[in-house]
């Protein structure tokens, strides 16, 4: 085994253009950096699937356990459909103006892109304001978490999008700290389309929430 | 049976200083067997860090292994604590292996139950998660860049962090030994036995917060290799001329990120249950339990692929490398891994058949288990055709292969078996299904993590492994598996069920007695082994190999020097060819001998090292209720995030001067081969 | 002698097939346009507001029909912010993320309607009776 010459014979010293051209068939002689952050955009995209397997799980819990009240309040007691839909409109509210921070990025203008983060931010604190009020209301006649699988299953699955938020806005924040450090640098830029993909994710599963858990939740 | 005081039955003091950490909770003043043991691990424990100390190697460790983002030294990392805690594991068992052996004719044998139910629980749990997942984790961090000719990860920093995590899970399982208990519950700690009704003591909490913890490294680790495979591959390796092993590689971590959110769904899920009193698994309230059953399967089955397919590259590649031949049916090898890969969410249910679902559930996962196993037989037939008029050469890689084929296919047999669900309503939970599921891990994950071992060795290190004595482990391990769970096999027909500590029928006791040698010889067969990596390393002059390539290979990863450098390749290769590296070799292609350029490279960061050190505080801060110390570290935890996040300075460039000077070094040591150089660009 | 022109050779081929290097670069990847971003919100609104006055003010005297109406409504909805506000489409990271998200969907798929079809079977078989029942 500790022969190792089992590759071809020894080339003449002068070497042949022609063995110049194979080494350029097999080596890339003129090569250049992969740039810095190639692959964030697609790993971060895989990230937020990961999320949704998260969600997922939680929206199987609250789907087999959601109509297990144990002799506890159910939905027609428990949930206010106009707050709800008040709180569906921050989150679309903030959604466009997010979009406009990314419109501001694209035309480099730091000061427009931190005031739509800015404005994101104000739509995202009110929706999670509104969840909190609404969480103790619901806490305060009673209708706990520890009180019915329903309630287990409810908050957490509705708990669980509101503490996303709350990262995004934390996020938000230092990206915004981040903007008027460096500017609109690559990576600042990458970081901002990072966060535009996670905003409008958690968008996305509210809608899963409003839809299943609230409005059929009035159904039942 | 006598009454055996159970420690933690009653529910813990708690004090808001030191949460429920107290003397009761130190086993190893009443229990002899854990005061042993914690006085060898603190013995050894202060002979390993003094002779670092003595040998001035902190430093080194710090700077050149620890905070290391080498995807390289990353992998062996990784391999190191899966060797740690498969010892640590393989204990477990062979402590259980003793009782069953003993505890007969009344005798209670020498383990407690509160003591046994730790062992068999902790065994599962470290086994899977903290062996057989750093093995594979580690196997596909060494190998896979190198394979698709790239210099790193596409994340190095967080691969760097993602190991740690794991490591982090790994010293809260460790910690559960001599600090309180571990669960008692079984490897997936089913409610309600695991709520906090029936589970008030910190066990469970170790469980659930060493695989948060891991989990998330884990998870990261898979996105971080996907994106790794989809973006880094050298020019021209299109996907279907990637090697088998990356292929594998990428559909683990396809499962990987596709499950492992669903374990730590389910695992928030339980602790809400033990922390916040929610009613998600209780008996009470509207709770259901099977749903626990459910979600965990949904991640539980998918892992079991997570763990194989990996396995089944490695011994794709060693079959065609010593085979001297092209794997055969390549494209069917890829369809079939693809085709497992989709199907290992349909089958989740089989694990428990006898929960109560109805025929047409039960028929529909049966029938879909048996499906399973259709892609696994073509991937056998691939293995045996490439075999076939081969010139096998049957080094200890090879060995390892063949003895996987025959003892893999008797549990791939053995699984079908339970797949049928009437058959299934029989055997669940028997000491059957103990043989099969070790009948396909033992012969399967764990050979072919020793056929990895010894096949990408040479290439780490510079040296081969010392053929005697892993013949001896070789022949140690595999009768030695069947041994010990043939007679498992026999008894689970029998009806015999798992995780019993105390048996009345005497007539079984030389079943658990020919188990128990078996166990034995796999003993000496890790000995040996033990003894096959020190001699080895002992002896590396007379086993090195400088070519980079001694096993004749066909692909990237011995185009390159042994160890590779830090950059792998001074030059990116092109690919024309599945088999790349044996494309260019019968082309007759060197390396080109100048013409180098500066080396974009990512830079050392000791980050991962404090995030996961600060979550395993976390972690023991939640796990002891010592609520001041998890809410500093949570903080501590995002703050140390945000302010790494504001380093935007993490790569340098190796200067053209140092790589000429690397790699002149490599054109002499391969001129003293007489070896093709190649030319001058 | 000037390995140049073998390097540009090595280059042409380099990029020539499906290469991994020559997708990904910066400012390639998909933005939106002011456009898209208001026909996104446009949409969405009313795609939000039909569902809840619906069920607000129950236009549908039938409720499974009226839940599969807005089940309905929330896949439009879900596609409409995957089109205009995530930017999806089949080419970005060459076609990648379209396939990242296919996968997710089928497994999101399995585990939901999974879990539902074997609980629900479960609680038939071995409690028999209603969900509102228990307590």
């Amino acid at each position: 085994m500790s022969d190792a010459t089992h590759s071809s014979a020894p080339l003449p010293d002068s070497i042949a253009s022609a063995s110049l051209a194979k080494l350029g068939k097999f080596w890339d002689l003129n090569e250049h950096d992969h740039p810095e952050g190639h692959s964030t955009m697609l790993g971060f995209w895989i990230y937020l699937m990961s999320d949704c397997l998260i969600f997922a799980m939680l929206f199987a819990a609250f789907g087999v356990l959601g109509g297990n009240y144990a002799a506890g309040p159910g939905p027609r007691e428990l949930f206010e459909l106009p707050l709800v839909a008040l709180n569906t409109s921050m989150l679309l509210f903030s959604s466009i103006t997010y979009g406009f921070a990314m419109l501001a990025m694209q035309r480099g203008s730091v000061s427009q892109t931190q005031m739509w983060l800015l404005v994101t931010a104000v739509f995202g604190a009110a929706f999670l304001s509104i969840e909190l009020y609404e969480f103790a209301n619901l806490i305060h006649e009673g209708a706990t978490p520890q009180r019915s699988a329903f309630l287990s299953a409810f908050f957490t699955l509705v708990g669980t999008h509101g503490l996303h938020v709350t990262f995004g806005l934390v996020w938000l924040f230092t990206l915004v700290v981040q903007v008027s450090r460096k500017g609109l640098i690559q990576a600042n830029k990458r970081r901002l389309m990072c966060l535009s993909l996670f905003w409008h994710f958690l968008d996305v599963v509210w809608i899963g929430v409003f839809t299943f858990v609230y409005l059929m939740g009035m159904l039942r | 049976m006598t009454a055996v005081p159970l420690p933690a039955t009653a529910p813990p003091q708690w004090s808001p200083l030191l949460g429920r950490i107290s003397l009761e909770q130190l086993p190893f003043l009443h229990e002899p067997i854990v005061a042993a043991t914690f006085a060898g691990v603190v013995l050894g424990g202060i002979a390993l860090v003094g002779a670092l100390t003595y040998f001035r190697l902190w430093g080194y460790l710090w700077k050149e292994w620890f905070t290391s983002v080498d995807h390289k030294k990353i992998g062996i990392m990784y391999m190191i604590l899966g060797l740690v805690m498969f010892m640590r594991g393989f204990a477990d068992a062979i402590m259980m292996r003793l009782q069953q052996a003993i505890a007969f004719n009344g005798s209670e044998g020498y383990l407690n139950a509160h003591h046994y139910d730790q062992v068999f629980t902790a065994h599962g749990v470290i086994m899977i998660f903290f062996a057989a997942m750093p093995f594979v984790t580690g196997l596909m961090n060494y190998v896979v860049p190198l394979q698709i000719g790239a210099r790193d990860v596409s994340f190095p920093f967080l691969n760097n962090f993602s190991f740690w995590m794991t490591t982090g899970g790994a010293v809260l399982v460790m910690a559960s030994l001599f600090l309180g208990e571990f669960g008692q519950t079984g490897w997936l700690a089913f409610p309600p036995l695991s709520g906090r009704a029936y589970s008030p003591g910190v066990g469970v909490d170790y469980y659930i917060w060493s695989l948060q913890v891991a989990g998330v490294g884990t998870t990261l680790s898979g996105i971080n290799l996907i994106a790794t495979i989809i973006k880094m591959r050298a020019p021209g390796m299109t996907l279907m001329r990637m090697p088998v092993f990356t292929w594998t590689a990428l559909c683990t971590n396809v499962l990987i990120v596709a499950s492992f959110p669903v374990l730590t769904a389910v695992l928030v899920l339980l602790s809400l249950d033990r922390y916040v009193g929610t009613n998600f698994f209780t008996n009470d309230f509207g709770g259901s339990p099977m749903m626990y059953v459910n979600m965990i399967w949904i991640w539980g089955h998918p892992e079991v692929y997570i763990l194989i397919l990996p396995i089944f590259g490695v011994f794709s590649e060693v079959t065609s490398t010593f085979s001297g031949k092209r794997l055969f049916g390549y494209t069917s090898m890829v369809y079939a891994t693809v085709v497992i890969t989709i199907l290992s969410y349909l089958v989740w249910l089989h694990h428990f058949f006898t929960m109560g679902s109805g025929a047409s559930v039960n028929s529909f996962f049966g029938i879909t288990t048996m499906i399973i196993s259709i892609p696994t037989g073509a991937k056998l037939f691939n293995w045996l055709f490439t075999m076939y008029r081969g010139r096998i050469r049957f080094d200890l890689p090879m060995m390892w292969t063949v003895a996987f084929m025959l003892t893999f296919t008797i549990g791939g047999m053995t699984g079908v078996l339970l797949a049928v669900p009437p058959a299934d309503f029989v055997l669940h939970n028997s000491l059957f299904l103990i043989a099969h599921f070790h009948n396909v891990i033992i012969g399967g994950v764990v050979f072919g993590v020793f056929a990895a071992i010894n096949y990408w060795w040479p290439k780490a290190f510079g040296f081969k492994l010392n053929q005697f004595w892993g013949k001896v482990s070789f022949w140690c391990w595999v009768p030695g598996f069947w041994i010990a769970f043939t007679p498992l096999y026999i008894m689970g027909l029998m009806g015999v069920t798992r995780r019993t500590r105390v048996f009345d029928d005497p007539s079984l006791q030389p079943f658990f007695v020919v188990a128990l040698l078996g166990a034995v010889l796999i003993a000496a067969g890790i000995g040996a082994m033990v003894l096959q990596y020190g001699v080895s390393i002992w002896k590396r002059e007379e086993l090195k190999d400088e070519s980079g390539d001694p096993w004749h290979g066909r692909t990237l990863e011995w185009a390159t020097s042994s160890p590779p450098p830090a950059y792998n390749f001074a030059f990116t290769p092109i690919v024309h060819d599945l088999d790349a590296w044996e494309d260019m070799k019968r082309a007759g292609v060197g390396r080109p001998l100048d013409g180098y350029r500066p080396i974009h490279m990512p830079s050392n960061t000791g980050a991962g090292v404090i995030l996961a050190g600060i979550s395993t505080v976390l972690g023991f801060g939640l796990i002891w209720h010592i609520w001041w110390l998890a809410g500093i570290s949570f903080v501590g935890l995002i703050a140390s995030a945000i302010i790494h996040t504001f380093n935007y300075k993490r790569d340098y460039h190796i200067p053209a001067e140092d790589v000429a000077a690397v790699e002149a070094q490599r054109t002499a040591q391969l001129e003293r081969l007489g070896q093709t150089q190649g030319a001058a660009a | 002698m000037s390995a140049k022109n073998y390097n540009d050779l090595a280059h042409a081929h380099a990029h020539g097939d499906a290469n991994p290097h020559a997708i990904g670069h910066h400012g390639e990847e998909a933005h939106g346009s002011l456009r898209d971003y208001v026909i996104g919100f446009v949409l969405s609104v009313v795609l939000t507001a039909i569902p809840f006055w619906l069920v607000m003010s129950g236009a549908i005297a039938d409720k499974t029909t009226t839940a599969l109406v807005i089940a309905a409504f929330a896949v439009v909805q879900i596609i409409v912010h995957m089109v205009y506000f995530l930017h999806m489409n089949g080419k970005a990271e060459g076609g990648w993320n379209m396939l990242a998200l296919i996968f997710t969907g089928v497994v999101v798929l399995i585990v939901i309607s999974g879990s539902m079809w074997v609980m629900y079977h479960m609680n038939a078989n071995m409690m028999p009776m209603h969900a509102e029942q228990m307590d």
